[in-house]
């Protein structure tokens, strides 16, 4: 896969979205109560309350039917939500589709193309549909989108002869035909190899790199976690966490954990600091740290004479928060 | 917004947003170019068009084989246009046409706007479309265009397969009308001409029914075989008499008037009428079509 490459020179939307840089208030996606309510009678999304701030790279997680890909449909204006509004790059939608979806780049539940086309000439069919697309560039934009996803050698192949890998990698390509804003990437890493995750993931943060925003989203904590920068969680319908990577991990109650040979010692200190749900197993005993530094803590326990053997603070596993959050399970809240 | 969108920079906004400003009708003429070319690289709507021209020949040899030759004494009875194109070959594209329009000319017709927009939600590509944004009624149009296209590229395809027939295995000559009248060859060939354009226009409103129809489902299948019901199912009644009240309404009820262009003088008002019920049956259905499609979730 290609690294580096640029996206043709430079255009309004480029010098837009280094004009707002600095403007870090300014939120790529806000929602506003946003809710979707089916025929069926099936609340997929509820009161939705989402921001995406410019420049992030947002994890948009949660299980399989949890509303995710039904939110991403209504940012693109593809439904129309029950109630509720959005705006995508300060922009109304859907009032203000034809203006701001060209800064917009999607890929929607899965790849989708002609499967008698080339991937060439679906891309190209892609860009003959936006109407500010300047056709004399479009062969260009079309080669350098491909060339970003590693397809060049696979332009002229028929669709329907791709791998799932390449369909995902061409569908990314159509998001990148023309310098983007903001791209929204739904499950990009769905049903690929580790080794194609991790392309895909190497392109995201490629495409972050050059100061897009990326809102990306995946029913697998682990294949986000290392490119986000803000996350937030859906479940059944709802956004159940939102906010930086850092956040989400300072839910989870830390730890103190100290490995000794005098654990009723150990606990009358922690005890005698306030921490709370102290644990002790075999040679070691636990607490949640709260409000108190490392540094100090150990510094009593030393002062306590309690022979410390090891000492450390583990970092709360984001994968035990984020099941915590969307509940055991995929698929249990149907 | 940003001060950038309100003063592009000179130049290179060229790149990607030039054609933002050249309007509105240079784009759209793209967007039907790939339009067409993906009606008309499609291997079953060329296979289609294939059949639009093996049918004319197949008809042209059996009633050359079935017909007396004008040499020899009259046949028996017939229907008017079976003599007339004994007499002359341009007839048979007369014929032909007549014969076509009961149900290959709108089975091909079902099929093309069937698939427009169902096909697309099936394969999932109306998502990418619009998310583009091709533009909801904008890219209706483009269909419906492209449909309106291909009625034109049918019924020319038709008649000129059916033309070179009658060229090849009848006499060709000044053409005798309906009526009786005799009019010089140049003239029946502009007469075949408009009678052409009618016949397109004809299935140009069959056409904007199936794409309304197509709106509705994901299924072009589904979709193809309600509007084939649908033409068969106005056919028939336009054949049964207790529906005398309704038959002018219908929407294949003015399809065969065209044979009122094969008459001295032109019977304009049949005309007219005929022409009247396409533009009302395409407003009603594109209404329907921009309607559903303009406020559908794409689900799909």
């Amino acid at each position: 896969m290609s690294t580096g490459l640029e996206v043709p020179a430079a255009s309004p939307a480029d010098s837009r979205a280094r004009s707002r840089r600095p403007d870090a208030a300014a939120a790529a996606v806000t929602t506003h109560g946003l809710t979707k309510r089916f025929r069926s009678g099936q609340l997929a999304v509820d009161g939705l309350d989402m921001v995406v701030p410019c420049g992030s790279v947002y994890g948009f997680l949660g299980p399989n039917g949890s509303g995710k890909t039904t939110t991403i449909r209504m940012l693109l204006g593809l439904i129309f939500p029950t109630s509720g509004t959005h705006e995508l790059l300060g922009t109304a939608m859907p009032a203000g589709a034809a203006r701001v979806l060209p800064r917009v780049g999607s890929l929607v539940e899965g790849p989708a193309f002609y499967p008698q086309l080339s991937g060439r000439a679906n891309l190209a069919r892609i860009d003959a549909a936006d109407a500010t697309a300047d056709p004399r560039t479009a062969q260009q934009r079309v080669g350098v989108a491909l060339e970003r996803v590693g397809l060049t050698a696979a332009a002229r192949k028929h669709y329907r002869a791709y791998s799932l890998g390449m369909k995902q990698r061409l569908a990314i390509a159509a998001s990148l035909l023309r310098p983007r804003e903001l791209i929204i990437l739904d499950e990009p890493t769905n049903g690929l190899d580790p080794q194609g995750t991790r392309e895909v993931r190497a392109l995201i943060r490629e495409i972050a790199t050059g100061g897009v925003t990326v809102l990306v989203s995946s029913h697998l904590l682990a294949e986000v976690e290392q490119i986000c920068s803000h996350v937030g969680v859906m479940r059944t319908g709802r956004l159940v966490f939102q906010g930086s990577l850092e956040e989400m991990r300072a839910r989870g109650a830390a730890r103190v954990r100290v490995r000794t040979t005098a654990p009723g010692q150990a606990r009358d200190v922690l005890t005698k600091l306030g921490l709370a749900d102290i644990q002790a197993a075999d040679g070691e005993i636990s607490a949640q740290i709260g409000e108190h530094a490392p540094e100090s803590v150990c510094r009593e326990l030393v002062l306590a004479g309690v022979p410390v053997a090891g000492f450390d603070t583990p970092r709360p596993n984001l994968e035990d928060l984020f099941v915590e959050l969307t509940g055991e399970g995929f698929d249990v809240d149907g | 917004m940003s001060t950038a969108e309100v003063a592009p920079a000179p130049g290179g906004g060229a790149l990607a947003t030039g054609g933002a400003r050249r309007g509105s009708v240079r784009p759209w003429f793209r967007l039907l170019r790939s339009e067409l070319a993906l009606v008309f690289r499609r291997w079953r709507n060329l296979a289609l068009l294939a059949v639009l021209v093996a049918i004319p020949v197949i008809l042209g040899i059996a009633l050359r084989l079935s017909v007396p030759h004008p040499s020899g004494p009259p046949g028996g009875p017939g229907a008017a246009f079976l003599a007339q194109v004994a007499g002359n070959g341009v007839f048979l594209a007369f014929l032909v046409l007549t014969i076509m329009l009961t149900v290959a000319l709108p089975l091909v017709m079902a099929v093309v706007s069937g698939d427009s927009l169902a096909g697309e939600a099936n394969t999932g590509t109306l998502r990418y479309l619009l998310a583009v944004p091709a533009g909801r009624a904008r890219l209706l149009s483009v269909k419906y265009a492209a449909i309106v296209v291909f009625a034109l590229v049918s019924c020319v395809t038709v008649a000129v397969s059916a033309l070179i027939m009658g060229v090849a295995l009848f006499p060709v000559g000044p053409v005798t009308l309906l009526s009786g009248t005799t009019v010089p060859l140049s003239e029946g060939l502009l007469r075949l001409l408009f009678v052409v354009l009618y016949v397109a226009a004809a299935m140009a409103t069959l056409g904007a029914i199936g794409l309304a129809i197509s709106s509705f489902t994901e299924h072009p299948i589904g979709a193809i075989a309600a509007i084939m019901i649908l033409a068969v199912a106005s056919e028939v009644s336009d054949n049964i008499p207790q529906f005398a009240v309704v038959q002018p309404y219908l929407p294949t009820h003015w399809w065969l008037s065209f044979d009122s262009l094969l008459r001295a003088p032109i019977d304009t008002t049949t005309l007219l009428h005929g022409l009247l019920s396409f533009g009302v049956y395409v407003v009603i259905f594109g209404s329907i079509a921009w309607a559903r499609f303009t406020g559908a979730d794409i689900t799909s």
